[in-house]
């Protein structure tokens, strides 16, 4: 919360905290506080997807950001916001991103599967493929569009949370703690599909119905994600990887431990993107990417040789 | 009838042949029915049909009177459970909670499991004599070990019908004996059902108490296993010259022979 550009004694923190409406009032209440609340949140959402995906797919590698749905959900939101939204329709942005979000799952899948089945390889580089096509797009939409109204290019393609506000984040519990709670009560289905989805099936699962919904779902939270964040990749990656490496295993546990440390992990990340290199900001994804993409590289190999 | 086919054909989609064509079957309650024949005959394509996973193009697959594709699979697999060949080799749990998944169609979403529950998986490890590796990792066990405990947790679902697709096929003749006298064992105590894919002929002729004869998706003999073990059906089946043995109590068994060998006509 102290760190950023502006430095306050602990004194004015204190007068802030009892509501004393000076300048540090203000910048933490307006600023500071959305920010770290948005960062928390958008952390948390991105990890669960990223928990989703993964058991969907019976793949660590798999996560909003890798798929492309991250950068599919941008388009969708650039688009919407070119066509005229504004930008201050915090309810109606996510539903644009969440229909990118599906049109980039769906080319992704569509091309993966080979003879019914999901091929591993094939599905990264499509997501790779069809992400690097769809942020070509958003660039292509802020070229011809006055950016004022859209935010910078930095924004859509590496993430910022400087746009933080309360009415976002009231857009954003709106449809995320729908969605969390519902991919909760999922937490034994999940388990069971990560056995197969034959195996799911003979275990109790409407296998069809659950992956549908726990797709959607996922899709939404990382659409919601993105819509006021931006595109922040490999904390669906990073974060539950190293919650499963603590042994946890078993979905009612693993969401929502993953929400929690994914909204401390981009907390943190946030806070270095804001100090390292202050007063300016670094983009809060190459944060991020430098920790995210040696951890995917490490993940990779060992999916290979296996 | 536990469990049958009537007059069913199916084809998977995109291909030019039918899997199964007209077929009839029906498993009376408490016997063991062996589903033999060379590959691709369609014998897993039934079991996945009784499972209510595929649904057949022509006639209808029913269990416990039901249509199968009808069923809610949380209410199916209350009363049918199915050991695979494989899958969950490589999910890095241990044995405990692996077993601990039959008990899926019994619990809330929310909540854990109760003591039943835990009586029941400790019951079933106990009966495949796994309780001693409870704890051990799924992706360490050996392959008879492991399916084992894929029927501990098929037994943990408390099946009337269990359904078996080659549960053997990996398994050297000790621990495929072992497994199949631990499922007769079980069929002496529960009152269940066994409808058992494999490719091991002697095996089911011991074990089990009929057998279907499948090729090309078609039943080419149904009966008591010496009523199917002879050499025209199982030569017309496999397409290769077949010597049938009997050895007096232990029944018959199949030998392939080479082509073009002398041989004894039944």
């Amino acid at each position: 919360m102290s760190a950023g550009p502006a430095v306050f004694s602990a004194g004015a923190w204190l007068d802030a905290v009892r509501g004393d409406p000076g300048p540090a009032g203000t910048i933490l209440w307006r600023v500071r506080l959305p920010r770290v609340v948005t960062g928390a949140l958008t952390g948390g959402m991105l990890a669960v997807s990223g928990v989703v995906f993964q058991a969907l797919l019976r793949n660590p590698l798999a996560e909003p950001y890798l798929l492309g749905v991250s950068s599919g959900a941008a388009l969708g939101a650039v688009s919407a916001l070119a066509l005229g939204l504004s930008a201050s329709a915090y309810f109606a942005l996510p539903l644009a991103a969440l229909f990118g979000a599906l049109l980039a799952i769906g080319v992704v899948f569509e091309v993966a599967r080979v003879g019914g089945r999901l091929d591993t390889r094939v599905l990264l580089l499509a997501g790779v493929v069809v992400s690097a096509f769809f942020s070509a797009c958003v660039l292509l939409i802020l070229t011809f569009v006055r950016a004022d109204t859209l935010r910078s290019a930095f924004f859509w393609t590496l993430g910022s949370l400087s746009g933080a506000s309360w009415g976002m984040i009231a857009a954003m519990l709106t449809y995320s703690v729908p969605a969390l709670l519902v991919l909760f009560g999922l937490s034994r289905h999940l388990n069971a599909l990560t056995l197969g989805e034959e195996t799911a099936a003979y275990l109790g699962t409407e296998t069809e119905a659950v992956k549908r919904l726990a797709f959607l779902l996922a899709s939404l939270l990382a659409a919601a994600a993105v819509s006021v964040a931006g595109v922040i990749g490999f904390i669906g990656l990073v974060v539950p990887h190293a919650v499963r490496l603590s042994g946890v295993r078993d979905h009612r546990a693993l969401t929502p431990l993953s929400f929690v440390a994914g909204a401390c992990a981009l907390v943190l990340a946030d806070a270095a993107a804001r100090t390292v290199a202050a007063p300016m900001e670094v983009p809060i994804g190459v944060i991020t990417a430098f920790l995210g993409v040696p951890m995917f590289l490490i993940l990779l190999r060992r999916a290979v040789r296996s | 009838m536990i469990c049958g086919l009537e007059r069913v054909s199916f084809r998977y989609h995109g291909r030019s042949a039918n899997a199964l064509t007209d077929v009839d079957l029906e498993v009376g309650e408490g016997t063991h029915v062996a589903l033999v024949g060379p590959n691709g005959a369609g014998k897993s394509t039934i079991l996945r049909l009784l499972t209510g996973v595929l649904t057949p193009d022509v006639g209808t697959a029913s269990v416990f009177g039901r249509q199968a594709q009808s069923w809610k699979r949380r209410d199916m697999a209350r009363q049918v459970a199915v050991v695979s060949q494989g899958g969950e080799a490589d999910v890095p749990i241990s044995v405990r909670e692996l077993v601990s998944m039959g008990r899926h169609p019994y619990v809330s979403p929310w909540s854990a499991l109760g003591r039943e529950d835990h009586a029941a998986v400790d019951a079933c490890l106990e009966s495949v004599d796994l309780a001693e590796l409870a704890a051990c990792d799924v992706r360490e066990l050996s392959g008879g070990e492991l399916q084992r405990a894929r029927l501990a947790r098929a037994l943990v679902q408390e099946p009337r019908l269990l359904l078996l697709d080659e549960p053997t096929a990996h398994l050297d003749l000790g621990h495929e004996a072992r497994f199949m006298e631990l499922v007769r064992q079980y069929m002496a105590t529960q009152a269940v059902t066994v409808v058992a894919v494999t490719h091991h002929l002697n095996v089911s002729a011991r074990f089990a108490d009929r057998m279907v004869l499948l090729a090309s998706g078609r039943v080419l003999k149904e009966g008591r296993p010496d009523e199917v073990l002879t050499p025209s059906f199982l030569e017309a089946a496999f397409d290769w010259p077949v010597d049938v043995v009997d050895l007096g109590n232990l029944g018959r068994h199949a030998i392939a022979g080479t082509r073009g060998s002398p041989r004894v006509e039944p």
